[in-house]
């Protein structure tokens, strides 16, 4: 087995050893999952410096036969696109599976094995080049996020729980309808043959919605987003983290691996939809984390908000560029490759931010809900008086949610608005208010929780974060700061992707 | 075409698996009455050991050139023995878990073991019948043997009440067949699929021919999709499930749906493959009505043996769909899915007879609430099949849906694989019920397993191959496609 191959099944295997040893024995099964993760983590690191930047082809690539009849391989590899999302997946992986160490008491060996066994399935669902295969990795990562909600979640699981998995399995079953009706046009379930398979009008836009309904859940996007702040709330932090930082950008990267190369014509007659509902998250869904007053429904709400950058940057390249009869890219209204390279980018790097994010909001609702056992705004209040340390680390991510310069909130966003600038101004504009109302939001949220007056005497009496948490929060924190400081290793790396994808973009099927 | 009867010995070597089990069942129904109550094992060992030879003997038939012996009424080819392999494993794993069963609630007795041997052996002769006659008679052993079998438990009332209930229906099913079948045979003049195929692909055929053939094809189609309980012939398929002992559910759920599913190749691909232009009509509707009905009557259960037989008809739609699409390749998906389906119900009422004990059926959904603790892997194991039964992959049941969908795409019914999937996502909605009552519940009451070592060791193995077999089909779709 190779690299690639090693990061998708160690973990399972880990995962199954974990559950082995069994919840009898949870320190053993702690320090393994940590050690299996740690390890996992660096492997994947050598991703990203063998990582050849100068070309947009596969990288990493195993194929071996897998189901014969149908020519489906177990063929696997990775581009700009889809490495720092892998090397996403392991790094928080890593920061679950430490934050839920003295958490979880129950059952505490299968939480961590199902940590593990997804981050496998997530990582095999991001290096997929077989549709099928995809679909298979896509699908099984379901299993663990279901069990995590139902299993560890707060008082309304179950309902959180079953919405999550019927929702994403509804949409899904759609991207598995017309995959196999490619294969039955093409004869292939490679994702790259896939690319090039010529497809009408009509097909396009059938399958553009299909993609769209199996990756729009799962961004997610107005208005099939409804499962996510019951998912969120219920979720236990792990959960929530899992979810946000790596699940959701399964339906980002599904936009760039499927929608894009695979349905441009319709993804060009669609933008306007697509952009629309992403003007939407971003401003209204923002308005309506405003009025929140659990801390994780509010965090659940930015991400919506946030994802919906993403989705604009995609698909706002179609109002910068077109194809030229002579096959030469043209500009509509004076825009550039640079400004629709922008857009894509930003979304790629908009991604990986909010993996960190969220990650890291998150993790500080689930330190002051340990404590508490409260998620609601109302109960806490000049938390700064007894946890100054933990105050530091909280302003800081609830600056980057609000996308200070300097951090990687802003990086991705601004990245965004500049592309978007080019395709409309109204959209730069309406997506600039997210600046404000974000910050509106994040900080009142900071406002209400740490600073004022100490109205709940309990509050007085909570502990500093310990050395566990303070090392997991010191690593988010230098992770968004070198994000949003030098973020260039990252873009130089999706370059060469992006630009292909920009490309296939723009190429014509008909 | 005319065959005179030709009797040699060599050709009895042909049916030799039936000729074995049925040389068993009189030897094992004889020497019942002879053993002393602390020997009734041995009825239960012999059964299993007769099975076991039935399936080795079918096993080395595999390969041989088809041959059709008793005047063309008895054919051996791949279809039938490999048929015959999976009947005979289905059933010795029915029989492990049955053993449980019936010894829990007083109910192990000989004549348990010589009907289940005989409804096998009418399936065998349905699964190799080739005339209509021979297939009928197979049908016959079958649907008695198993009339009975409900009624072993003679002193509970919903028993008699489901036996009665499916003898009833089901004679008025035969005779719908038996009806259709006079019709073919008015018309062709033969009850020889063989000679029923050369008929009815003569290109001469006349319009009142091909009339009377359809009018016939109504009916048999009827029959069939009453004995595999299809929409709208489904109605005594919840009942009986609920009413039967758990261990007779399970093998009606399981073993006879293989041997209907030949008995549909034989008579309308075999037989009438040349006027699957008018079957397949009627097809597409029962098999679109089982998966709706299926999916969305299975939502209001609260027992777990009618919930099933929900699931079970929504399965058998997807099954028929198979049979929509013309090709042999549907037809090879079909069989994929019904030896995938057949896996995973035996590991489903394994688990519900694993839970079984003296006077508690485990038979309502509320009754698996907080097993995960009680018992993880067990618990896993279910969890395996409710997700493979919703079909989601990395499990056998996803890819047995694919294959489907991919004929069904292919023939070009992009609507109908939508409505089905439609509907799988509906239907997963009350697996994951039992997931939730596993898992997410706390037990209410205790929970003990009292079932032997091997029960719980061919349970393991059983949900585990429907992960293996998930994950590497290959082979199996090959071999399915290689029976047509």
């Amino acid at each position: 087995m190779e690299l690639l191959s090693l990061l998708i099944w160690l973990p399972i295997l880990g995962g199954a050893l974990v559950i082995l040893i069994g919840n009898d024995r949870a320190d053993t099964a702690k320090w393994l999952s940590v050690a299996i993760s740690v390890v996992i983590f660096v492997m994947s690191l050598s991703l990203y410096t063998d990582f050849d930047s100068t070309t947009h082809l596969m990288q990493f690539e195993e194929k071996a036969s897998w189901i014969s009849y149908f020519d489906i391989n177990y063929h696997i590899g990775v581009d700009g696109i889809s490495m720092p999302l892998i090397i996403l997946t392991t790094f928080s992986t890593i920061l679950v599976i430490i934050a839920g160490w003295e958490v979880i008491t129950r059952r505490t060996a299968h939480y961590m094995a199902a940590f593990l066994i997804m981050e496998g399935l997530i990582i095999g669902v991001f290096s997929s080049l077989d549709a099928i295969l995809f679909y298979t990795f896509w699908e099984a990562s379901l299993i663990p996020m279901l069990l995590i909600i139902g299993i560890w979640g707060g008082d309304n699981r179950v309902y959180a729980a079953i919405k999550f998995f019927l929702y994403t399995f509804l949409g899904s079953v759609m991207l598995l309808v017309s995959l196999i009706y490619m294969y039955t046009k093409g004869g292939s379930f490679s994702i790259l043959d896939m690319h090039n398979l010529s497809l009408t009008a009509a097909e396009q836009a059938w399958i553009f919605w299909a993609f769209f309904v199996a990756f729009a859940v799962k961004v997610p996007m107005f208005p099939v987003h409804t499962w996510l702040p019951d998912a969120h709330v219920q979720a236990p932090t792990g959960g929530s983290v899992i979810l946000a930082a790596i699940m959701l950008k399964m339906g980002g990267y599904g936009f760039f691996r499927f929608s894009l190369p695979i349905t441009p014509d319709a993804s060009l007659q669609f933008a306007d939809v697509v952009i629309a509902l992403s003007l939407i998250a971003i401003v209204y869904i923002g308005f309506v984390a405003l009025v929140q007053r659990d801390m994780k429904k509010l965090i659940a709400y930015s991400s919506i908000s946030h994802m919906g950058f993403v989705t604009l940057g995609v698909f706002a390249l179609f109002f910068i560029l077109k194809m030229g009869a002579d096959g030469n890219i043209i500009s509509i209204n004076g825009g550039s490759v640079e400004g629709a390279l922008l857009g894509l980018e930003g979304a790629m790097v908009q991604m990986i931010s909010h993996g960190f994010i969220s990650a890291a909001m998150f993790l500080v609702v689930g330190v002051l809900y340990d404590r508490l056992h409260s998620r609601e705004i109302s109960t806490y209040g000049g938390v700064i008086n007894s946890m100054p340390k933990f105050t530091g680390f909280a302003v800081l991510f609830a600056m980057a949610n609000a996308g200070l310069p300097g951090t990687s909130g802003f990086v991705g966003e601004f990245m965004v608005i500049l592309g978007a600038l080019q395709a409309n101004i109204w959209y730069a504009v309406l997506a600039a208010t997210t600046l404000i109302v974000g910050a509106a939001y994040t900080l009142w949220m900071v406002k209400r929780v740490f600073w004022g007056p100490v109205t709940n005497p309990a509050v007085e009496t909570l502990n500093d974060i310990n050395g566990r948490e303070f090392f997991v929060l010191t690593i988010l924190a230098l992770a968004v700061l070198i994000m949003g400081l030098y973020p260039q290793p990252v873009i130089e790396a999706i370059h060469s992707s992006i630009e292909h994808l920009l490309n296939q973009a723009l190429t014509s099927k008909l | 075409m005319m065959n005179t009867f030709q009797f040699d010995t060599a050709s009895l070597l042909v049916a030799l698996p039936e000729i074995f089990l049925l040389s068993s069942i009189v030897v094992i129904l004889l020497l019942d009455l002879f053993l002393t109550k602390g020997f009734k094992q041995v009825t239960y060992y012999l059964t299993q050991a007769s099975l076991l030879i039935t399936g080795i003997l079918s096993y080395s038939l595999i390969g041989q050139p088809e041959t059709l012996i008793f005047g063309n009424s008895f054919i051996l080819d791949d279809m039938a023995s490999v048929f015959k392999v999976f009947m005979m494993g289905a059933a010795m794993v029915a029989m492990v878990y049955s053993r449980h069963y019936l010894t829990q609630h007083s109910l192990f007795t000989g004549e348990y073991f010589v009907l289940v041997l005989l409804s096998i052996l009418g399936m065998m002769v349905m699964v190799s019948g080739y005339s209509l006659l021979t297939l009928y008679l197979g049908l016959e052993i079958l649907s008695l043997s198993l009339y009975t079998l409900i009624a072993i438990a003679r002193k509970r009332s919903s028993a008699i009440e489901a036996a009665l209930k499916y003898f009833v229906l089901g004679a008025i099913a035969s005779g719908l067949l038996l009806y259709g079948m006079s019709m073919i045979y008015g018309i062709s003049g033969s009850i020889n699929i063989i000679d029923i195929a050369a008929f009815a692909s003569d290109s001469n055929l006349g319009s009142r021919e091909t009339l009377i053939i359809n009018f016939g094809l109504v009916f048999l189609v009827i029959g069939i999709a009453f004995k595999l309980g299809a929409v709208p012939f489904h109605m005594w398929v919840p009942d009986v499930y609920e009413g039967s002992p758990t261990s007779v559910t399970m093998f009606i759920s399981t073993v006879p749906k293989i041997a209907a599913v030949a008995m549909l190749v034989r008579i309308l691909v075999d037989g009438l493959g040349s006027m699957h232009a008018y079957w397949s009509d009627l097809f597409m509707i029962i098999a679109l009505l089982s998966i709706a009905l299926g999916s969305v009557v299975a939502l209001m259960q609260t027992n777990i043996k009618r919930m099933f037989a929900y699931s079970t008809i929504s399965h058998v739609g997807f099954v028929m769909l198979g049979f929509v699409t013309g090709v042999v390749t549907g037809y090879g998906a079909a069989t994929f899915y019904i030896l995938a389906y057949v896996l995973m119900s035996l590991a489903a009422f394994g688990v519900i007879i694993l839970l079984n004990k003296k006077g508690f059926e485990a038979d309502q959904i509320s009754d698996y609430k907080g097993l995960s603790k009680h018992s993880p892997w067990f618990a896993l194991m279910m969890l395996v099949v409710m997700l493979s039964m919703a079909g989601v992959p990395p499990f056998i049941g996803f890819y047995s849906k694919f294959f489907i969908l991919q004929q069904v795409i292919s023939a070009g019914f992009v609507t109908v694989a939508i409505i089905a999937v439609v509907f799988a996502v509906i239907s997963a909605y009350y697996y994951l019920q039992i997931i939730k009552s596993m898992y997410f519940n706390d037990a209410e009451q205790e929970l003990t397993i009292t079932a032997p070592m091997d029960m719980k060791l061919v349970l393991s193995i059983n949900a585990i191959l429907i992960l293996v077999v998930g994950l590497f089909p290959d082979f199996w779709m090959r071999l399915s496609l290689s029976l047509f």
